[in-house]
């Protein structure tokens, strides 16, 4: 692996200082599950690793009494799924969280890498969208936040300038009768990068949809919001096929896939509409519970 | 050549310090610097297991760990599973259900195994598959090793 120095800021002050000074020479490492991969392959390069797994705010992880949810950038996913409490508030989340990676990726990976990671075909993305979730992020100016939908502006690429440091993850409290879902279409059972996936929530009043959201994953250069599909379902019923199908369609023109050695095109766009229709079932079913 | 870095350690019960360059894998510090190559590189990139350890009880890709993150850490090899005498109840059970034949994958999938059995002790086949989805093997084509594990768990398959 190429040579670099490692350092352990222990607040975020010291961090972001070295981010700023040291621009692109400098990178963060929390599960070092893409950094190490890409550092050692020579697809990126660093000077400096700073490990912010010692930062209190980045390593945080709470429940809120109103139900809302903060996610340290550094918390490794297992952390996510293994506290009870939190994996009941946020199937939809724990969704994504169970299926990056095996059991010993999900053991150092962190959703905070996930999202800087920046991939088209990232499994939390979807999700964090869907939810509503907010980056915050600390600067040698102060701070700021950015919706996830907004992060991600490129295959590989993230709205970071320079300096900048992603310090947590804020989820709104779901409001009652809310459920999420995640899906991804992979062609084996595990260990695979998605060919098109969608992250969607939605709350009920009845078997009225009051609110929802959709985002669609690995078919664009970003994760996207679809604002179309979720509007295609507000004020209509559960049960109503030709709403659902309005959603899936909205989802499938906002799709700009690629054909790679994962799927072409056209699978893409058929994909992701039953990726919608099948993870907003799900999100149903749980709103119901 | 940045300097050495110090760090002290817990590994298979025994305090240990070692000094590691900043860019050395645990992997690497565990095969290159300490002598225990018990753990194996596979791909070096997190996909395929065979450098599986524990940190922390937590199993992880040693390839993927930096020795500099491991200070004040507990990690459990493959050569700290077995007791003094004899072998831990998964490699018996390995033995007798001929899990391996090369035996490149056999140690990760040994560590993930018991990190599995130490926090459900009694896993379905579903379980145990999905679990060790992240540990490779090109020769047995996974059954006979689902049968080992399961059987140590004392579940029938």
């Amino acid at each position: 692996m190429q040579n670099f120095e490692y350092l352990k800021p222990t607040t975020i002050e010291q961090a972001v200082a070295v981010l700023y000074r040291e621009g692109e020479h400098a990178k963060a490492l929390s599960g070092g599950t893409d950094l190490i991969v890409q550092l050692r392959e020579g697809r990126r390069s660093a000077k400096y690793v700073l490990d912010v797994k010692k930062i209190p705010d980045l390593s945080q992880l709470t429940l809120n009494n109103d139900g809302s949810l903060i996610i340290g950038a550094a918390i490794p996913c297992h952390q996510i799924y293994g506290n009870a409490a939190i994996a009941a508030s946020f199937p939809g989340l724990m969704d994504s969280f169970t299926l990056i990676g095996g059991t010993a990726i999900q053991g150092r990976a962190s959703v905070g890498g996930n999202l800087c990671t920046a991939s088209p075909a990232g499994d939390s993305i979807p999700s964090l969208i869907a939810h509503r979730a907010v980056c915050v992020i600390a600067g040698t100016g102060g701070w700021r936040e950015v919706p996830v939908e907004a992060f991600c502006t490129a295959p590989g690429r993230n709205g970071l300038q320079r300096g900048e440091l992603l310090v947590s993850l804020r989820i709104p409290a779901q409001p009652a009768h809310s459920g999420g879902a995640y899906l991804r279409f992979i062609p084996r059972n595990e260990m695979d990068i998605a060919v098109a996936s969608a992250g969607v929530t939605v709350t009920l009043d009845g078997n009225t949809i009051t609110n929802a959201r959709v985002a669609i994953g690995a078919v664009a250069p970003t994760p996207l919001l679809v604002i179309e599909a979720s509007a295609a379902l507000i004020g209509n019923s559960t049960s109503d096929t030709s709403a659902i199908n309005a959603c899936a369609v909205a989802a499938q023109a906002a799709a700009k896939p690629i054909t790679d050695m994962r799927g072409t095109v056209e699978q893409r766009v058929h994909l992701v509409g039953v990726m919608v229709k099948r993870a907003l079932a799900i999100a149903i079913e749980r709103a119901n519970r | 050549m940045s300097k050495k870095i110090q760090v002290s350690t817990t590994i298979n019960g025994e305090p240990v310090e070692f000094l590691c360059e900043s860019n050395q894998s645990l992997l690497e510090v565990l095969r290159d610097g300490l002598n225990m190559t018990g753990s194996k590189e596979g791909c070096n990139n997190g996909n395929c297991g065979a450098c599986s350890v524990l940190m922390d009880g937590r199993l992880v890709n040693s390839c993927l760990v930096l020795g500099a993150e491991c200070e004040d850490t507990k990690i459990t090899t493959i050569e700290g599973i077995a007791p003094k005498e004899g072998l831990h109840p998964l490699q018996q059970k390995f033995l007798e259900h001929a899990a391996l034949q090369c035996g490149i994958c056999t140690p990760g999938f040994i560590v993930a195994a018991k990190a599995l059995l130490d926090t459900n002790p009694h896993p379905t086949e579903h379980e145990v598959r999905y679990w060790l989805a992240g540990n490779l093997c090109r020769c047995t084509g996974y059954d006979k090793i689902i049968r080992a594990v399961l059987d140590t768990a004392g579940v029938s398959s």
